[in-house]
């Protein structure tokens, strides 16, 4: 993986510095409340319900095992033992004392981490694919230009105060792994017809309280020219986006008003006084940060692995475990491994510090040292020996992180909600945990197959609800909390945005809610059709006559 | 006098700022003045015969419809009406990269110690800090980093150009 040299550790220790002297200032009544929010923000420090909540970079998803254990000794030594993974491939600390948090990022530089611009009206960390690198549907390895934008987008002077956040995701593979069109940029490698790889950039996308899929604004841009499209991109949004008023302040809605073909036209005359210049990167720059991400020293093996086979047979469970949190690598005798943060009656995304240490030793044994963070608030071991799945997992069953649910109905995407964000209309742990345990049947979970189940707590939709084949918002209404339920989200290259069913319902209610519309799906499909298909083939309709039907 | 930051020292300012200015009797008799776009386009003549004029530009100004003004113009100051409003940062970078402005540009309104290292890498090189601030003070901002990866107007080579390892040839001319 990436590993800083002098330069990138000076930004991060120059950046610890200034935020400590911020922090000084603040406490010493130098800056006012107003004038420290944005600056704290823009190093990811909120102040939250109960203690500041202070959310950590994960670029583009990638953690060493080293700094899995320095994120536990964060935890362990400045918040409660445990640490939240984000839809946002980040890591959250719900409990830090203010005094604490220069300390804390002093804490992460010594190992090349930090929390810059993991908030703010800026460019947010950068997203990508889970799978980088091994999945075997690859056009290129994302990372190096994952890394490459990481690099430019932090500390651009520029863009430091946006009408509103940004969000970029880069992928390199044929499958959406990174919900590409519900960001702000969206870059997709492809091939043109000459056979050269570039990318193809989707802009204004995202959820929030006004969800839109993202515009394909130019089908095929040279990968050199990355940097200075971003750069007119920005630069158009920073100069025309909207600052009269914080929701209509995202991108999506200047592309929206200024129509896409005309903001189109003016990105690309942006672009063409750009185009060539010095921001454009040279092959061998590159070829540079590529040479961070060259493959771990694989064995050559001839064939799949034949204990693997064996151990599939042996064990039900086992099996059922590999069905759902293991796939194809695209070396011979590897496999993919996600590690659930789905074990009903832990919050999705949790991890105790004991935990954290425990993941990082097995990334050490069985992993190249290395894991990495998915949108999905899961974990990913990317470079597995088939041979050592079985150990792997009866290890991994001990500390509770084998839940075979991956992509399955109890692998909720959750945020925080009101138990601890100050944002949230309504609580969702709770209603995760409902919903898990009303559904603790094995064999019907797997039988169902591929379900997404998102759950937001309020209208920013941090829990992507949005995108969820099955989306629950928390609403307010007079002061209690209700929950709205949508249906037919997806994400992938052919996004879709869930519809409301209908009138919402109390939190008690909504397992019950969720298991008739499962019903509804298993009466109707056809033999080996997933949720979605079903939904998309008979609509909506039925779901919400079975829902709202009155009761016998 | 009233102080600014320029060339990354504390000095004495000899320009008025008249944010208020909407026609020609609005201003001194004499003296060095900055007058709102809006006025510099309306009276260029007699602003340009009057000389020691600058210009104020609003965020939403384009730095493009000072035209041919801009080589003359000895000073242009960009207002930020709040810190958080960054358009002045773009309306900075492309007066300077773009339209080649070589004069003094100076950062004006809510302008605090903590932006000053942006609004430098983008291409101010005076800066008002608020009044109530201590211009002193707010010096240190200006060296809160050593650098950016990202071109900017003072530093338009990206450091992957800029690198000790970066090949000769990666080094970038503008075309003349």
């Amino acid at each position: 993986m990436y590993r800083y040299d002098s330069f990138d550790q000076s930004i991060v220790a120059q950046r610890v510095a200034q935020f400590r002297d911020q922090t000084r200032r603040f406490l010493a009544g130098q800056l006012s409340e107003d004038e420290f929010r944005p600056l704290r923000l823009q190093n990811g420090l909120y102040v939250q319900k109960h203690a500041p909540m202070l959310r950590v970079a994960i670029p583009y998803g990638l953690l060493s095992s080293p700094q899995l254990r320095r994120l536990a000794h964060i935890a362990r030594t400045f918040d409660r033992g445990y640490g939240h993974f984000t839809t946002r491939q980040n890591i959250q600390f719900n409990w830090p004392q203010l005094e604490d948090v220069p300390d804390i990022l002093a804490e992460l530089a010594e190992v090349e981490m930090h929390a810059i611009q993991t908030s703010g009206n800026c460019i947010r960390n950068t997203t990508s694919d889970p799978y980088a690198g091994v999945a075997g549907d690859e056009l290129i390895d994302p990372r190096p230009w994952s890394e490459l934008v990481r690099q430019w987008s932090t500390l651009h002077p520029e863009f430091a105060f946006l009408p509103r956040k940004f969000k970029i995701a880069v992928t390199g593979a044929t499958a959406d792994r990174v919900a590409i069109l519900v960001h702000d940029i969206g870059a997709q490698a492809v091939r043109n017809a000459a056979g050269e790889t570039g990318f193809r950039v989707a802009v204004g996308g995202g959820q929030g309280r006004t969800p839109i899929i993202g515009q394909v604004i130019r089908e095929f841009l040279p990968g050199a020219e990355l940097l200075n499209y971003f750069d007119a991109i920005l630069r158009v949004y920073n100069r025309f986006g909207r600052r009269d008023n914080k929701y209509k302040a995202r991108i999506k809605i200047l592309v929206k008003e200024m129509t896409p073909p005309e903001f189109t036209r003016r990105v690309e005359a942006e672009w063409d006084r750009l185009r060539g210049g010095p921001g454009s990167v040279p092959p061998a720059e590159i070829a540079r940060l590529a040479a961070h991400f060259a493959d771990p020293p694989y064995r050559d093996l001839p064939r799949a692995s034949l204990a693997y086979r064996a151990a599939l047979a042996d064990s039900r469970p086992f099996s059922q475990w590999a069905s759902r949190n293991v796939v194809a690598h695209k070396r011979t005798g590897y496999a993919i491994v996600t590690l659930s943060l789905k074990k009903t009656g832990v919050p999705p995304g949790d991890a105790t510090a004991t935990q954290m240490d425990a993941i990082a030793d097995l990334a050490d044994r069985y992993s190249f040292g290395e894991l990495r963070v998915t949108h999905e608030q899961n974990l990913v071991f990317a470079d597995v020996l088939q041979a050592d799945l079985y150990d792997l997992w009866t290890r991994l069953k001990t500390q509770g992180l084998a839940t075979p649910n991956i992509g399955l109905l109890t692998d909720i995407v959750c945020c925080p909600g009101g138990d601890f964000c100050s944002l949230a209309n309504a609580k969702s742990i709770p209603i995760a945990e409902a919903i898990q345990r009303r559904f603790d049947d094995l064999d019907y979970l797997h039988d169902l197959g591929a379900i997404e189940l998102n759950m937001s707590g309020c209208m920013n939709a941090c829990g992507h609800h949005h995108v969820g084949n099955i989306g629950i918002l928390g609403v307010d209404k007079n002061g209690a909390e209700w929950y709205q339920i949508s249906l037919g989200g997806a994400q992938g290259f052919k996004a879709s945005l869930g519809k409301v069913i209908g009138p919402s319902f109390a939190a008690a209610e909504v397992p019950g809610v969720i298991e008739a519309i499962i019903a509804a799906y298993v009466e109707w499909r056809h033999p080996d059709e997933a949720f979605i298909d079903t939904l998309r083939r008979i609509g909506i309709d039925p779901f919400k006559e079975r829902v709202y039907a009155p009761a016998h | 006098m009233p102080r600014l930051i320029k060339d990354g020292a504390v000095v004495d300012d000899r320009w008025t700022l008249l944010p208020e200015a909407y026609s020609l009797t609005d201003l001194p008799e004499r003296g060095a003045v900055i007058v709102p776009f809006a006025l510099w386009a309306a009276e260029r003549g007699a602003l340009r015969a009057r000389g020691d004029v600058g210009v104020l530009l609003a965020p939403e100004n384009d730095p493009a419809d000072l035209g041919s003004d801009l080589a003359a113009l000895p000073v242009i100051a960009v207002d930020f009406p709040q810190f958080t409003d960054g358009r002045g940062y773009s309306t900075a970078r492309l007066l300077r990269e773009r339209h080649r402005y070589a004069g003094e540009l100076r950062a004006v309104g809510d302008v605090l110690r903590d932006q000053l290292y942006a609004m430098a890498e983008c291409g101010f090189d005076a800066f008002v800090v608020r009044e109530d601030r201590d211009a002193d003070a707010a010096l240190a901002g200006l060296a809160d980093f050593d650098g950016v990866y990202a071109p900017t107007a003072r530093s338009p080579q990206p450091w992957f150009r800029r690198r000790d390892d970066a090949a000769a040839t990666d080094v970038w001319y503008p075309q003349l």
